[in-house]
């Protein structure tokens, strides 16, 4: 299985998943403080911030990068209920 | 009863000097979103704001009952005269007659509050253009003319795009969902209506009380204000001592004593329950190994001594909670499941979560809680542990390492940590 490695930079703690897996499915589990509202990509509360490997994420789709700018993100900033880990390594912390 | 007071088919109710309630009567009703149930049907409370220049329109009704709410607002306003259509929250109970209403005043802007934006395509099939809709800020004023409506952000009660709407001039607050009930009474204001104290402390246990650090962070906004009236949105409007309904929601939302040790330490319950004391003694375990952290204020409780409603209280306000329980026919037992389902009305997201017990052939138990408790949103950092009938020196030692992980978890002193969530028994890890 192809897999992939996040760091939740806020708590210390890194995961192996799955590569495909949405940050969403890992980060409450751990206890991260990332939050979520309607988990569908349409409220914006679960922004987070990239601090690395931003590549290794799957591009936003139309749906997120509107709601993204709706609520005014900066470069780095995805929604933890839509982002994809697709290999690799990739850091992330809440805000 | 004075008819002037009275709600009558087709006939705006007057609130205020220029505010009218537009709102329906549902006396039918009896279970609203299947887990509320009401003895008394409900009420879609809407109202039209008047000034010199226009009238505002806060809220609308459930879709069933449009036509009572525009048969009341066209006795009190034109279509044209609307300046202004307020949205505090866009639940289908209070969201139901906007198409129409959009349609019907094609110049009004319609207010929400940003988070309410990107539910508003879902609402409206047909889409509505962008221009006409305000998500405001803090600054955002609706001039009527001698009156105007600014917006508090009250989010998350109970939706993301909750707020409350303001009028300074009267001290109106038109608030939503909060400070509302099911509770249906034609006499409609708090000091006519009948006996509502128990749907409105019902309501907030079942609607807000998930919610309770959004409801604090309202409060904050809500009490320095000179309030006169509140409108909400659902049962009596409040005209009579409104300030009563804040404090009490105060009230509701504190309901312990203050914990001392919340500024200093971190909170760790540890519940269990015991067959033939095999459980109890590795949770006197588990209890010791987690005080020896620093900075964790440590509670053992054996359910079999407690309710599930108090124990709750102190499981809202603490950080950690643990779970003891023997597995029995392949399950944790009820007292354990009692206090878990009681939980569905208490914000535990976040919280750290555990599991451990004793068991005979087969320790089911420990992972069911640990499921449970990850459906609930804890964080479940660590298995539990699980000891065949009685535990010896060895097992008890590592019920106490157990304690002494979770709790320095709590405190963040744990350091960096990998999860492998590929490996077998990834959900366990
Ligand atoms: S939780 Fe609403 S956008 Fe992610
Ligand atoms: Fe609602
Ligand atoms: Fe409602």
């Amino acid at each position: 299985m192809p897999k992939a490695q996040v760091t939740f930079e806020d708590i210390e703690v890194t995961v192996t998943v799955p590569a495909g897996t949405r940050l969403i499915e890992v980060s409450e589990k751990v206890g991260a403080g990332i939050t979520y509202g309607c988990r569908e990509g349409e409220c914006g509360t679960c922004m987070m911030k990239i601090v690395g490997g931003s590549e290794n994420l799957a591009n936003p789709s139309v749906l997120e990068d509107k709601v993204l700018k709706e609520n005014f993100a900066g470069i780095g900033n995805r929604l933890a209920c839509q982002a994809q880990v697709l290999g690799g390594h990739v850091v992330v912390r809440p805000g | 009863m004075s008819l002037a007071d009275a709600v009558i088919p087709g006939r705006p109710v007057a609130v205020a000097p220029g505010v009218h309630w537009v709102g329906a009567l549902d006396p039918e009703m009896r279970q609203f979103d299947i887990i509320l149930r009401t003895a008394n049907g409900t009420s879609y409370n809407a109202y039209a704001v008047r000034g010199h220049n226009g009238v505002a329109v806060i809220d609308t009704v459930k879709e069933d009952f449009a036509g009572d709410f525009f048969a009341r607002l066209w006795a009190c306003c034109k279509p044209e005269e609307i300046r202004a259509i307020v949205l505090n929250h866009l639940e289908p109970d209070h969201s139901g007659a906007l198409p129409e209403l959009l349609a019907a005043a094609p110049q009004a802007p319609l207010y929400i509050s940003r988070p309410a934006l990107g539910m508003l395509k879902g609402l409206l099939k047909d889409g509505l253009d962008p221009e006409r809709i305000v998500a405001v800020t803090d600054d955002t004023r609706v001039e009527l003319g001698g009156r105007s409506l600014r917006f508090l952000p009250t989010p998350y009660l109970h939706w993301p795009d909750t707020q409350c709407t303001w009028v300074e001039e009267d001290g109106l607050l038109f608030s939503g969902d909060v400070f509302g009930c099911h509770f249906c009474d034609a006499r409609l204001f708090n000091d006519r209506a009948g006996d509502f104290r128990f749907s409105f402390d019902y309501y907030y246990q079942h609607i807000m009380r998930p919610f309770r650090e959004f409801v604090l962070q309202a409060l904050a906004l809500i009490e320095p204000l000179p309030i006169r009236l509140i409108a909400p949105a659902h049962g009596p409007v409040l005209r009579d001592h409104p300030q009563t309904y804040v404090r009490r929601y105060r009230q509701l939302a504190e309901p312990l004593l203050a914990n001392e040790a919340a500024g200093r330490d971190k909170t760790l319950l540890v519940f269990y329950i015991s067959a033939y004391g095999n459980t109890a003694r590795m949770a006197q375990a588990v209890r010791d190994g987690a005080e020896g952290v620093e900075g964790v204020r440590v509670s053992l409780y054996d359910l079999v001594g407690g309710e599930p409603g108090p124990f709750a209280d102190l499981i809202e306000e603490a950080d950690g909670l643990l779970f003891g329980s023997p597995t029995i026919n392949g399950d944790a037992v009820k007292p354990v499941w009692d206090l878990l389902s009681s939980l569905t009305l208490v914000k535990v997201k976040g919280k750290l979560g555990g599991a451990f017990g004793s068991y005979g052939w087969s320790g089911e138990a420990v992972g069911l809680i640990e499921d449970r408790l990850r459906g609930l949103k804890l964080r479940v950092p660590r298995s539990g542990v699980k000891v065949k009938l009685i535990p010896t020196a060895e097992e008890l030692a590592e019920c106490a390492g157990f304690g002494r992980d979770l709790a320095e978890q709590l405190v963040g002193r744990a350091g960096p940590r990998h999860i492998d969530f590929t490996a077998p028994q990834a959900l366990s890890a």
